[in-house]
């Protein structure tokens, strides 16, 4: 390992923390939902990290198992923000206040 | 060495796509900021090893995810762009200081819990090594994870349908103004 670990530690917990960021600030759907897939890469990037520093392929399974949801997640995701943009005509998070009462 | 040169142009690349994923103004440039990381991440895979999860990442969020985003973006096509008039709940600047001081959390216990580098051999993190692993002890989320991209496949499939307009919800295709009458 050429890279000392703390400088990829720092790259993943850059990338969560600007898809944290991006998630509060943006008001687009799509943007939040980018924003989401930043961070799950930044977990997947720690997670390898933390296999390679362990020497156990155990948690490279686990980040298969995390690109499988997220392939789920952003399939139903979309598909939520495409029917909120046909009923709402908007993917503006603020205006989804249906539920508000 | 040679690898140092190429973590650091990976780390810039990365954190270029990822503050263009969430200040771009366009979507679509969002969405190709992205792919820059991911593509960056999926070298950086290789430089840790993983040589299985940097072709699924290639193949799956590359090839798979982005995809679909940018399909969405082109059907939403530019009545998707925010409202940028409107004040935002939490201010930038706000939101900006507090994922600081939370990435700053984030980097010091990470790095304080990262244990001293294993030594292993040239078959770390080959599809043969991972497979073993995902066939063996992981069997049964492995196929618990087959399910759940049935699930998926289902449920698209029946939010992606057109229904006709159910007594109480929207009709489809009311104008904001409209949806804005109901909804008051």
């Amino acid at each position: 390992m050429i890279v000392p670990p703390p400088y990829q530690l720092a790259l993943s917990a850059v990338l969560f923390t600007l898809g944290m960021v991006g998630v509060l600030v943006r008001r687009s759907a799509l943007i939040v939902f980018m924003s989401i897939e930043l961070m799950l890469n930044a977990v997947n990037l720690a997670l390898i990290i933390f296999a390679r520093l362990r020497g156990s392929e155990d948690a490279q399974v686990l980040v298969f198992f995390v690109l499988v949801v997220a392939a789920v997640e952003v399939v139903i995701g979309l598909a939520i923000i495409v029917d909120m943009f046909r009923s709402q005509d908007t993917v503006d998070v603020d205006e989804a206040d249906l539920l508000k009462g | 060495m040679a690898g140092a040169v190429l973590f650091t142009v990976i780390a810039a690349l990365a954190l270029a796509g990822g503050v263009g994923v969430i200040a771009s103004r366009q979507p679509v440039h969002s969405a190709l900021s992205l792919l820059l990381v991911l593509g960056s991440l999926a070298v950086d895979y290789l430089l840790l090893g993983a040589q299985f999860i940097a072709v699924l990442q290639v193949i799956i969020y590359a090839g798979a995810i982005v995809v679909l985003f940018v399909f969405i973006i082109m059907l939403l096509h530019a009545r998707g762009e925010e409202d940028l008039t409107r004040r935002a709940v939490l201010p930038p600047a706000a939101a900006v200081s507090l994922g600081a001081a939370f990435g700053l959390v984030l980097l010091i216990v990470l790095a304080g819990i990262a244990p001293p580098p294993a030594a292993v051999d040239a078959r770390f993190g080959t599809v043969q090594n991972v497979g073993r692993i995902l066939f063996s002890r992981f069997l049964l989320p492995f196929e618990a994870a087959s399910v759940l991209l049935l699930i998926g496949m289902v449920g698209a499939v029946a939010l992606g349908k057109r229904l006709p307009a159910r007594s109480g919800s929207l009709p489809r295709g009311a104008s904001p103004a409209a949806a804005g009458e109901l909804r008051r």
